[in-house]
């Protein structure tokens, strides 16, 4: 399974209603189709490009500058371990060689299980809970290396049960109900000040 | 409002310190991100009071408060919204939540905790201007912010703060949530604008593509930071003139600075803007409360890790740009890391470099190169293969990416003056030049700790080094004996 699903089709197109240009929805579809399989496949970049319109090379040009977009399976679990300064200093090398060896992977590799993939990352904003990570884009904070294997073996065994597999970002998702919608405006035909900046300001300069 | 003496289980690291709250008042509350909590504390008021003012009088509230971007770069908002060019429609809002220069967490606590605040920000700034649609652009990696905020959107239209007719006015615009997927160069307006169009997210060459006149679809466009649009609210209900009673004459209101590294008590604090000084930040007893048991102040990155490095003589300057920019760095995005005297300056320099080198988007020759050979090098000088030439050649790799002496701090000890900010650049964009600033900040103040890792001979025989073939080709361009 690749391409979307019945139901992430009927998401994936009221995400594209949202934008004045269809191309603005490359990255969230790239998330869903994510969302679906774990990672992003190749029919499904085929698929978007259908969708929005444009070529699948196109497709793959956005989705390879992206880190978190990954093009081949991952482990259910992507464990994102800060190294950058502040982590640095606090000892977030020091955890990521710990996780290496506890986890029997260098930093970017899966385990055999495909439980856990891991990886060394720039700031992911927590500085001042340093040294910390990510388990599928949620934050652990302040880890001894006992919190690191107490966080792995409550994954392993399914006792920690609020981290979804790796692809799902928000579990909330946007609605907006048609009576509700103000109107998406493309940019080539709404030409005229917005109706509140004409009224109150006759010449439109709105500034 | 809750007393919270420091970390809430659900605030990690904002520490709520006296003094006005005007973007945190409400971080205290558990529920702090409901529509219900925001409704009971004020929240939607500065909407109604924009609404029942004409959109130019709005803008010159904001104007008059001279609200200073919260982004990094420090310009004020109200002329930046001046830069639309008059009748060009539509026009855009670009939120740009996509905080990912390193040490920098306050976006994402005001995106976490308080959504609807950053909503009703948006929706002012919209009214203003007459931005027909807003994209809140949230960081890919901040899921629980996205949840937030999706939450909020959702309750704010079904209540009628967003969408069509906004509170029964002719006032109606949709904001949208929009997600990254990992690029710190997204950060860059243009970039972001690039990304918002389902692009790489490569900057544009400003001029000509100043969002303000050719940005999202070549449309006019606002890009604003999470921080500088969580101040609308109040500044509408309460005034630029109350506005201005915080803070100092040039950086009026309050400022979130996050403190991480050494430091006994790190956090995110609200202070006033441009008064207190990093010295009172770092060690005064309501705020951080000094550097960790039994070590001693080495160094500082005054504004994130673009940003010059500052040492113990630069602890009296104010959070304040002016001062800062003049003293060789820049207040940047509100992020201090403080390093003790246990911190290898070597290894902190290559640490941030290295950010530099992944985070380059490659369009610019100078960045893309420059980048991953200050890697190589610092890399090489860190594990012991380095040569005392190596120093030297990290500073011309550095003026390549950005000519002529780089800001860097005084040095009195040394006789060396501070280069104020900003670099130059050969670069579209600054995050070349940024990869100079650890570079230049460690080899100026400790050279003798790249020197002392440097342990192999000065150089390499030449002779050795140049494949026969080569040197025979050599000879013969230079005419017999010309080459050895």
């Amino acid at each position: 399974m690749s391409r979307f699903n019945a139901d992430n089709l009927i998401v994936a197109e009221s995400i594209i209603r949202r934008y004045p240009v269809a191309k603005s929805a490359l990255i969230p579809l790239l998330h869903l189709a994510q969302e679906q399989d774990g990672y992003v496949a190749d029919d499904a970049m085929a698929h978007i490009a259908e969708l929005v319109g444009v070529t699948p090379a196109e497709v793959v040009g956005t989705c390879t500058f992206y880190e978190m977009f990954k093009r081949h399976p991952v482990g259910t679990y992507v464990v994102n371990i800060c190294t950058n300064i502040s982590c640095l200093v606090l000892g977030g090398e020091e955890l990521l060689h710990h996780a290496e060896k506890s986890l029997g992977v260098r930093a970017g590799g899966t385990t055999d299980d495909g439980l856990f993939t891991l990886e060394d990352v720039e700031c992911i904003a927590a500085c001042t809970e340093a040294p910390c990570l990510q388990v599928n884009y949620r934050y652990r904070y302040r880890l001894t290396t006992d919190d690191f294997d107490e966080l792995i073996d409550g994954l392993r065994t399914g006792r920690i049960t609020d981290v979804p597999h790796h692809g799902v970002l928000a579990r909330i998702r946007q609605q907006i109900a048609d009576d509700r919608l103000a109107g998406v405006v493309a940019p080539e035909l709404a030409t005229e000040a917005p109706v509140w900046l004409a009224a109150s300001d006759a010449g439109g300069a709105g500034s | 409002m809750t007393p919270n003496t420091h970390h809430t289980a659900n605030t990690p690291g904002w520490v709520d310190v006296d003094g006005p709250h005007i973007v945190t008042s409400r971080f205290g509350f558990d529920d702090s991100f409901t529509l219900a909590r925001f409704e009971a504390t004020g929240g939607y008021a500065g909407l109604r009071a924009a609404l029942d003012r004409t959109p130019a009088d709005v803008h010159t509230e904001v104007r008059e408060a001279s609200l200073l971007g919260r982004g990094g770069a420090g310009f004020p908002a109200g002329v930046k919204w001046g830069f639309c060019p008059p009748a060009v429609w539509p026009r855009y809002l670009v939120v740009n939540g996509d905080e990912s220069e390193p040490g920098t967490y306050k976006d994402r606590l005001l995106m976490q905790r308080d959504p609807h605040q950053l909503i009703e920000g948006s929706l002012i700034a919209c009214y203003a201007l007459g931005l027909s649609q807003c994209f809140l652009y949230v960081r890919g990696e901040m899921a629980l912010a996205q949840e937030r905020i999706a939450t909020a959107l959702n309750e704010a239209y079904a209540a009628g703060y967003v969408g069509k007719n906004i509170l029964g006015t002719d006032f109606s615009v949709d904001i949208i949530l929009h997600w990254g997927a990992g690029a710190y160069i997204v950060g860059e307006e243009t970039a972001l604008i690039e990304s918002l169009e389902g692009n790489r997210g490569m900057p544009r060459l400003k001029p000509p593509f100043f969002p303000a006149a050719i940005g999202l679809y070549g449309k006019p466009t606002i890009v604003n930071n999470v921080e500088t649009l969580a101040n609308l609210p109040w500044i509408l209900l309460n005034g630029a003139t109350e506005y201005k009673k915080f803070g100092s004459d040039t950086s009026p209101g309050t400022r979130l600075f996050a403190v991480s590294g050494h430091v006994a008590r790190p956090g995110v604090y609200e202070i006033e803007h441009g008064v207190t000084t990093f010295r009172e930040l770092i060690y005064g007893e309501r705020f951080c409360q000094g550097i960790r048991d039994g070590h001693e102040l080495k160094m500082f990155i005054p504004g994130g890790a673009s940003a010059p490095w500052f040492f113990p003589e630069q602890l009296d300057l104010p959070l304040e740009a002016k001062p800062v920019g003049a003293a060789g760095s820049m207040l940047g995005s509100g992020a201090i890391v403080v390093m003790d005297d246990t911190t290898d300056a070597v290894r902190a320099c290559l640490r941030v470099v290295r950010f530099f080198a992944r985070e380059s988007c490659g369009k610019c020759t100078p960045c893309r190169e420059g980048t991953t050979w200050e890697e190589t090098v610092l890399r090489r000088i860190l594990d012991g293969k380095g040569r005392s030439a190596d120093i030297d050649m990290l500073l011309d790799i550095g003026d390549n990416i950005s000519p002529g002496p780089y800001p860097v701090a005084a040095n009195e000890a040394e006789g060396q003056t501070a280069v104020p900010f900003p670099p130059r650049q050969t670069t579209i964009c600054p995050l070349g030049p940024s990869s100079v600033a650890p570079i230049t900040s460690a080899i100026r103040r400790f050279r003798s700790e790249f020197e002392a890792k440097i342990v192999l001979p000065e150089t390499i025989p030449v002779a050795a080094a140049v494949h026969p073939a080569t040197s025979e080709l050599a000879a013969a361009a230079h005419g017999e004996g010309g080459h050895r």
